[in-house]
């Protein structure tokens, strides 16, 4: 009749902490089942449309909704996409560059904080309050100011012109999209890069300004190449975010499911065309699947884009 | 004078060279400055351009009958007719974000918990941190297709139930980041305090670790809050949206965002001028909560 060693107290307090462990572990493969759940409904969703059109569903432009002759393709909304995330990626690096640069050695301490402060409000903004911004503000400042004036002249210069020149006059274009977008992901791109910047030693950036080095020329010489990998990861996060934003961009690219061959065309991104048409298309259709391949295909680019960025951003922003 | 320094054989011309190079970094390093300063007071003038279009849109949209009246068609033509408002949008949201913070929050709260008292450098804790990072960036639509392949497919139709999980995959990675990141603040002295007092370790964690942890985990609660407030295509494939006053979780559910999105593009000015009046109190609340997040992280420092 020996009893326990162990007092019920001791015991019962073991039992707590083994239960609280699993229940913060499961917690945590729940989040790993999640993501795995994400990537197996999409394709199960997508099936039937890679069943019925095969691997040229990639390239194909048709989108043709018309019963007893449906055609769907992926071609269209992928290049949207990729084209307006990397012509938001060219207006915004730049110009996140510049703020991020300005905030970390040029203004003076007193505006750092309120400046920094006001664009990390900018990127709580909900993306749909751009989307109308967007189309009441931007879309007729684009058309009137940059469209029609420019539109003509630079679409005259040989070769190359054809990128200019269009006939819409609705104004929602790729280009007011890839606007929009880089005003989007400008603060978030240019947050990450001032925390990148924050992480190098002051003593380098002393050492340089002793030596005579201009701001630039530190900037330049010392901070870049010290944070370049993590500079590109905040890069990669950026764009991660322009190819999966869905409502800034249905608001004013025009939602027009063609090759768009001028930046003035209207066109659509993965995203859109799956927020404008998922919902009114019957369930279990053929439709419905291919939206669902689709938004898998924009998984498999995002997923390959972030995992990336999260690599590259390893060693910093711990 | 016996110094090494030769007049005649330090010819001025190197002087000038110098002198043009300094002139030259110094222009260079002008310009660039010119060039941030441009950049940043652009950025700015973006966020003035869109809180003062909201303003003067929203406020002169917003009265008692946009917040007390459901949606009614376009009155467009016809003075006589009601005018609709956003009740039924602003309960919808009230209510998806709710049940989406309740259930997320406690879920993130225990991941965090487990990436920073349990999984210190272990593979699975490394794996765990990466996917919630990707899920916290991941296009928010696929959260929405595949809420709609889990949850409105098998229960044959939209629903504000599937809204409210849509709203709570995206709080949890929010969650589990600050949680994380304020637990992994405390010092470890304060831990072993508590266990050498002969405390469990789950005891430590609850009354010792997230009460330290307290103002930034409420912080990244807020924060998740916001971000799901203003979240509109998840909402569009699982609750779809609704005129009218409903507080059915099995049946289509009204949201602001979405109420906003369609009402902005119906065409008609009545209905735009309410979309303005929602986009208002949307970003209204959305920046007042995390001004009031901000203001508690900054207690905490």
């Amino acid at each position: 009749m020996q009893q326990p060693v162990t007092s019920p107290s001791r015991s019962s307090g073991a039992f707590g902490d083994k239960l609280f462990e699993w229940l913060c572990r499961g917690a945590g493969l729940l989040v790993l089942a999640i993501l795995g759940a994400i990537i197996l409904t999409l394709l199960v969703g997508a099936l039937p449309a890679f069943r019925e059109f095969g691997i040229p569903f990639l390239w194909s432009t048709s989108w043709n909704p018309v019963e007893g002759r449906e055609n769907y393709g992926a071609a269209v909304p992928v290049l949207g996409t990729i084209i307006t995330a990397v012509l938001a990626m060219i207006i915004a690096v730049p110009a996140a560059f510049g703020v991020a640069f300005y905030l970390t050695e040029l203004a003076p301490e007193w505006i750092r904080g309120p400046v920094g402060t006001a664009i990390e409000l900018l990127a709580a903004i909900p993306s749909i309050i751009f989307g109308m911004w967007g189309l009441f503000v931007l879309v007729p400042i684009v058309q009137n100011y940059i469209q029609l004036p420019f539109g003509e002249i630079l679409g005259s210069i040989p070769l190359i012109g054809f990128i200019f020149e269009s006939n819409n006059f609705a104004g929602t274009s790729v280009f007011a999209a890839s606007l929009v977008l880089a005003i989007m992901i400008l603060p978030f791109i240019a947050a990450t890069m001032r925390d990148v910047f924050m992480t190098v030693p002051p003593v380098y950036k002393e050492s340089a300004y002793g030596l005579g080095a201009t701001r630039w020329e530190v900037m330049r010489g010392v901070v870049i190449p010290y944070t370049r990998i993590s500079v590109v990861g905040g890069i990669m996060l950026g764009l991660g975010r322009a190819l999966g934003e869905t409502m800034a961009v249905t608001f004013v690219i025009g939602n027009a499911n063609r090759l768009a061959t001028s930046l003035f065309d209207p066109s659509t991104t993965i995203a859109s065309v799956v927020a404008m048409e998922f919902p009114e298309s019957l369930m279990g259709s053929l439709k419905q699947s291919s939206l669902l391949a689709l938004g898998f295909l924009l998984f498999v680019i995002s997923f390959i884009v972030l995992a990336s960025s999260r690599w590259l951003l390893r060693s910093r922003l711990k | 004078m016996s110094t090494t320094f030769d007049p005649s054989t330090a010819p001025a011309k190197d002087m000038a060279a110098a002198r043009a190079l300094g002139q030259r970094r110094r222009l260079v390093d002008r310009l660039v400055r010119y060039a941030c300063v441009f950049a940043t007071v652009i950025g700015l003038l973006f966020l003035a351009s869109i809180l003062f279009t909201l303003v003067v849109r929203g406020f002169s949209a917003l009265d008692l009958t946009t917040l007390t009246h459901e949606f009614e068609p376009t009155t467009y033509g016809d003075d006589t007719l009601p005018r609709g408002g956003l009740l039924h949008a602003i309960l919808g949201s009230l209510i998806q974000t709710g049940i989406g913070t309740a259930i997320g929050t406690p879920i993130g709260l225990l991941v965090g918990t487990y990436l920073a008292e349990y999984a210190r450098g272990s593979k699975l804790g490394e794996a765990v941190r990466f996917v919630s990072d990707v899920l916290l960036s991941a296009p928010s639509i696929l959260i929405g297709l595949f809420i709609y392949q889990l949850v409105v497919l098998p229960m044959g139709g939209f629903s504000g139930l599937a809204g409210a999980l849509a709203l709570a995959i995206i709080v949890i990675p929010v969650v589990v980041r600050t949680t994380e990141d304020m637990l992994s603040l405390i010092p470890n002295t304060l831990r072993e305090a508590v266990v050498a007092l002969g405390a469990p370790k789950w005891k430590m964690v609850i009354l010792v670790c997230w009460r330290a942890a307290l103002s930034g985990i409420v912080t990244g609660i807020l924060l998740a809050f916001a971000r799901i407030t203003g979240e509109t295509a998840p909402l569009l494939l699982t609750s779809f949206g609704n005129n009218v006053v409903s507080n059915n979780l099995f049946r289509s559910m009204a949201s602001l965002p979405v109420a906003i999105y369609q009402q902005a593009n119906s065409g008609f000015p009545d209905l735009i001028d309410i979309a303005w009046a929602g986009a208002l109190l949307v970003t209204l609340g959305v920046l007042s909560v995390n001004i009031i997040a901000r203001v508690l992280l900054r207690k905490r420092k």
